[in-house]
């Protein structure tokens, strides 16, 4: 199964675009889902990202990589405005997210993971779920006080859809559970779930496989790749494990010091030299 | 002249309320929790100062340096205690413990003293009246300025030349990395409120001397006004501290002067709530980036 | 049909019993009162018990469920006990409704909507703010109210509502509503236990319905972790809002009935003790636990009245229990050595009760 992927995604033919990037050929025609122009932010004077363009097509799964303080979550927070940009421009699906706040760059089809998972402890693995399809599946406070009928019916749908996205990763035996006991790869799972569920356009994974054994990413890998090709949406993953990244991203930009210095298939990151010099040949270094 | 009369008022009663402001500032800047109790235990060195004074037949310096002692064992004591135990815990919990330890002095004080308000004695720090032209100025007034500004300096120059006070800013601004450089946090944060509370108790003796009325809620208005000072200075910032207190005593004696007196209090809150508003961070604070 | 869950199990059986409870307690209590078996002083507790039970649960509203420290919920008390009597006070007078029950009606409304008023004012500059400044800034809320009725004087003559404030500037015909520090005056107390108790249902049905909605789930996710409930596209500031003025709602109301239960009504009535007053209620019986402050609420309204010499030792002792009970439930240690505590003593029950299946 997972070679059948590997094999599929290393035949992605990836095209140029005006931007300085690229995307997968099948993407080509349509507006990206993801652009960056000329993004940076400072803090106190240090350029934490800088001059970061990137583009990202509407299927694509791509990998952001870099050292460790290279700015790659400063680019996620970014990316969802939990930062406001000092410079440039990001743009989601064409529309520019500039003086929006969190909520707005969630409805226009932005979700994200947390590196240090951020699930709502104290509330059932379904509440959390529940709570990505918050703006989903709606009905107001008066319908929920009074039990209008209205509050049945959409309880009983976000109910049942709160199950169906649990089952992605088959987790619907634990819908009961408290969030904060979970074990803590059933936590990292619970969160992509949660993102997935407010319905997002770009999905972004900070580290989905910190954590994990190497059973486990084997795992995670096939479900990223499942996820794409049943919600027909980009994804844009932070990680540190190289098989995984190379497994499963078929455009892969390499960061350091807060700027861009590479970005290409996995086959062309792997053989160039700024990167290895970068951050590969320093841990081959360090594996000596 | 009335208004240079409510000018000097004002720099007085601002001067008490910066001292207070500090205990507040120094421990939130340190162990990021509002000491709610700190009112109270301006209350205790008061109470302190005033039976050494009118019970025990000590010289005021010696009064004063018994309250301090007292306060200072008292506000390590409580840190240990009650705030201790929590230090891992959400705000929320510590702040709920926090206003417990203050209804627990003020109850305790209420059973040792009593309810009757207690007229505090008088000293070498209310007993003459400074004339200058058609001004009189309480010698209490002068001497709280006095002190303000010589505490203010003391602490300055403490926080940034010594030892332990270099530790004190190293925890207040990343406890964890104070923790790896082998600085014990405990130890600091204990200090810090044994500062805090030794100020507590000259602010005490100030307050009474110039309000000469002492009862178990004495501390609780002026430490509530006090924490509303520290956040108008910019909560954390020890000159903040200083500039929000002296602003505020002010803005109260303009307010109850020229508005209306019994809206005194009110006025004052109003200023925090416009505060928080416009400037949350205060005027001397830094706004604060939540890492996520 | 569907197999019900675990959690929404214990949920419905959780709302039954607290139904069921005031239920059972407000019928045993009537009919006490119509055999006459009541005592006087337990009688005249009914209708501010019914108040402090809605006072701790719309508190716990604020602080078990949304995770904010509210310290001014006496000022929202105040708020509806004030505009309950010149209500009430102003339709007898003005337009001469003689029926005490639409009054009340009409008067609790008018309270519950002030204060909510008077929540949504302070809760716009103040829900954005870190936790330590709400509770600062809320306390400061509820002395700023009882500087503000200390100066306000409200007169009724020909129908027609006179106000003043700082200076008693009324016409001289007027019959005096509100007189400054001398509080809401000359109210024809017209508060029943029944409708106590109907506020008391009244107030469940919203707590408890909100809790299990939509928007209550998007609360509770504000007070788990704010960042990630925005990222999920919550409104953060909406849905504390809602918390905070749904709450201050029902403390208005609960002040309108408390209000109308006596003659007069004094600023001095709702200071800060009160507000820490409701906080130990809702502590005591557990943050977020609505059935807990009920009981609470109850058993610390009704037992200083009973233990005469408690009374003088009562705040002493809340203090007390403030800090214990947070020392407890917060600190890891002692939070880890009470579950096990907790599952020794279930273990053995369990194995009891095995046992107790094999004899049979």
């Amino acid at each position: 199964m997972s070679d059948q992927m590997k094999s599929k995604h290393s035949t992605t033919r990836m095209v140029p675009v005006p931007t300085n990037s690229i995307v997968p050929e099948r993407d080509v025609n349509a507006i990206p889902v993801l652009e960056t122009r000329h993004l940076g932010i400072e803090f106190g004077g240090l350029k934490a990202v800088d001059d970061f363009n990137l583009t990202i097509g509407k299927t694509e799964i791509a990998g952001l990589i870099g050292p460790n303080g290279a700015g790659k979550t400063t680019v996620f927070n970014l990316l969802t405005k939990v930062y406001e940009p000092t410079t440039g421009a990001v743009l989601i699906n064409g529309r520019d997210l500039h003086g929006l706040s969190i909520v707005q760059a969630s409805k226009l089809g932005i979700a994200r993971t947390f590196q240090n998972i951020r699930l709502f402890d104290k509330m059932t693995v379904e509440e959390n779920v529940r709570i990505g399809l918050h703006n989903q599946i709606k009905y107001d406070m008066l319908s929920g006080i009074l039990r209008l009928p209205r509050y049945w019916k959409q309880e009983k749908r976000q109910h049942e859809k709160a199950m169906e996205l649990l089952s992605i990763f088959g987790m619907q035996d634990l819908a009961d559970e408290e969030a904060g006991s979970l074990p803590y790869g059933a936590q990292r799972r619970l969160e992509i779930v949660r993102a997935l569920a407010t319905d997002p356009k770009l999905l972004l994974l900070d580290e989905p496989a910190a954590g994990m054994n190497p059973h486990e990413t084997e795992e995670l890998m096939e479900n990223i790749a499942k996820i794409r090709d049943q919600f027909k949406i980009a994804i844009l993953l932070i990680e540190h494990d190289m098989s995984l990244v190379m497994g499963v991203c078929e455009g892969i930009c390499v960061l350091n010091f807060g700027r861009v210095i590479a970005k290409g298939t996995a086959d062309e990151i792997q053989a160039n030299p700024v990167v290895i010099e970068a951050y590969l040949g320093k841990k081959k270094e360090a594996a000596k | 002249m009335i208004f240079l009369d409510n000018l000097i008022n004002g720099l007085s009663l601002g001067s008490i309320y910066a001292i207070i402001a500090l205990g507040y500032t120094m421990v939130y800047g340190i162990a990021k929790m509002l000491n709610f109790a700190h009112g109270d235990v301006i209350m205790v060195g008061a109470y302190i100062a005033f039976c050494g004074l009118q019970y025990w037949g000590l010289p005021p310096v010696m009064a004063i340096l018994v309250a301090m002692a007292v306060c200072t064992v008292l506000g390590v004591t409580i840190e240990g205690l009650a705030y201790r135990p929590l230090r891992q815990a959400a705000s929320l919990a510590v702040l709920i413990t926090a206003i417990g330890m203050s209804y627990l002095l003020q109850n305790l004080a209420l059973m040792i003293w009593g309810a009757n308000p207690k007229s505090f004695p008088r000293t070498f720090i209310n007993s003459s009246i400074l004339r200058v032209g058609e001004l009189s100025i309480s010698s209490a007034t002068i001497i709280t300025i006095l002190a303000n500004i010589v505490i203010m300096v003391a602490l300055t120059l403490f926080t940034s030349k010594t030892k332990m006070g270099k530790a004190m800013r190293c925890v207040s601004e990343d406890r964890g990395a104070a923790e790896l450089m082998g600085i014990n946090v405990n130890r600091t944060i204990s200090l810090t409120f044994a500062i805090g509370s030794a100020l507590a108790a000259i602010a005490g003796v100030l307050l009474c001397s110039s309000y000469p009325i002492l009862q178990p809620t004495t501390g609780s208005m002026p430490g509530i006004k006090a924490f509303t000072a520290a956040v108008f200075g910019g909560i954390g910032s020890i000159p903040g501290a200083m500039l929000g207190g002296v602003l505020l005593g002010v803005i109260e004696i303009f307010g109850k002067a020229y508005i209306s007196t019994e809206l005194g209090d009110a006025i004052v809150f109003a200023v925090l709530i416009v505060v928080l508003l416009v400037k949350p961070a205060g005027l001397l604070g830094k706004p604060v980036r939540e890492k996520v | 049909m569907m197999k019900m869950s675990k959690s929404k199990r214990k949920r419905l059986i959780y709302n039954c019993v607290t139904f069921a409870l005031v239920i059972v307690a407000f019928i045993v209590l009537q009919s006490m009162i119509a055999n006459k078996t009541i005592t006087r002083s337990l009688k005249g507790q009914l209708v501010p018990i019914c108040c402090w039970v809605v006072m701790a649960v719309s508190l716990n509203l604020v602080i078990g469920i949304s995770g904010e420290l509210s310290l001014g919920h006496a000022g929202f008390m105040s708020v509806g006990a004030y505009t309950g009597a010149v209500v009430s006070g102003w339709l007898l007078r003005a337009f001469d409704m003689q029926d005490p029950t639409l009054r009340l009606v009409v008067a609790v409304a008018a309270g519950g909507i002030l204060a909510g008023i008077a929540g949504t004012l302070i809760g716009i500059p103040v829900l954005r703010l870190r936790g330590d400044y709400l509770a600062i800034v809320t306390l400061a809320f509820g002395e700023i109210i009882r500087n503000l009725v200390n100066v306000l004087y409200i007169g009724t003559a020909n129908g027609k509502l006179y106000f003043s404030f700082l200076n008693k500037e009324l016409p001289a015909d007027v019959t005096m509503l509100v007189d400054g520090a001398k509080g809401a005056v000359k109210i024809k107390p017209i508060s029943t236990f029944t409708a106590g108790f109907v506020l008391i249902i009244l107030t469940l049905i919203v707590v408890l319905n909100l809790v299990n909605s939509r928007a209550g789930r998007a609360i509770k996710a504000c007070r788990d972790n704010r960042i990630a409930a925005e990222s999920m596209g919550v409104n953060v500031t909406k849905y504390k809002m809602m918390a905070f003025v749904t709450a201050a709602v029902l403390a208005g109301m609960a002040g309108a009935l408390y209000g109308l239960n006596s003659s007069t009504v004094v600023p001095t009535q709702f200071t800060f003790n009160q507000s820490i007053n409701v906080l130990v209620f809702v502590v005591l019986g557990g943050l977020g636990n609505v059935l807990g402050s009920i009981i609470s609420a109850t058993l610390l309204t009704v037992l200083p009245e009973i233990l005469r010499a408690f009374a003088d030792y009562r705040m002493l002792v809340y203090a007390v229990v403030l800090i214990l009970v947070m020392i407890a439930t917060n600190n890891p240690i002692i939070r880890a050595w009470l579950t096990r505590l907790g599952n020794i003593f279930r273990h053995k029950f369990q194995r009891g009760t095995e046992k107790g299946g094999a004899a049979r």
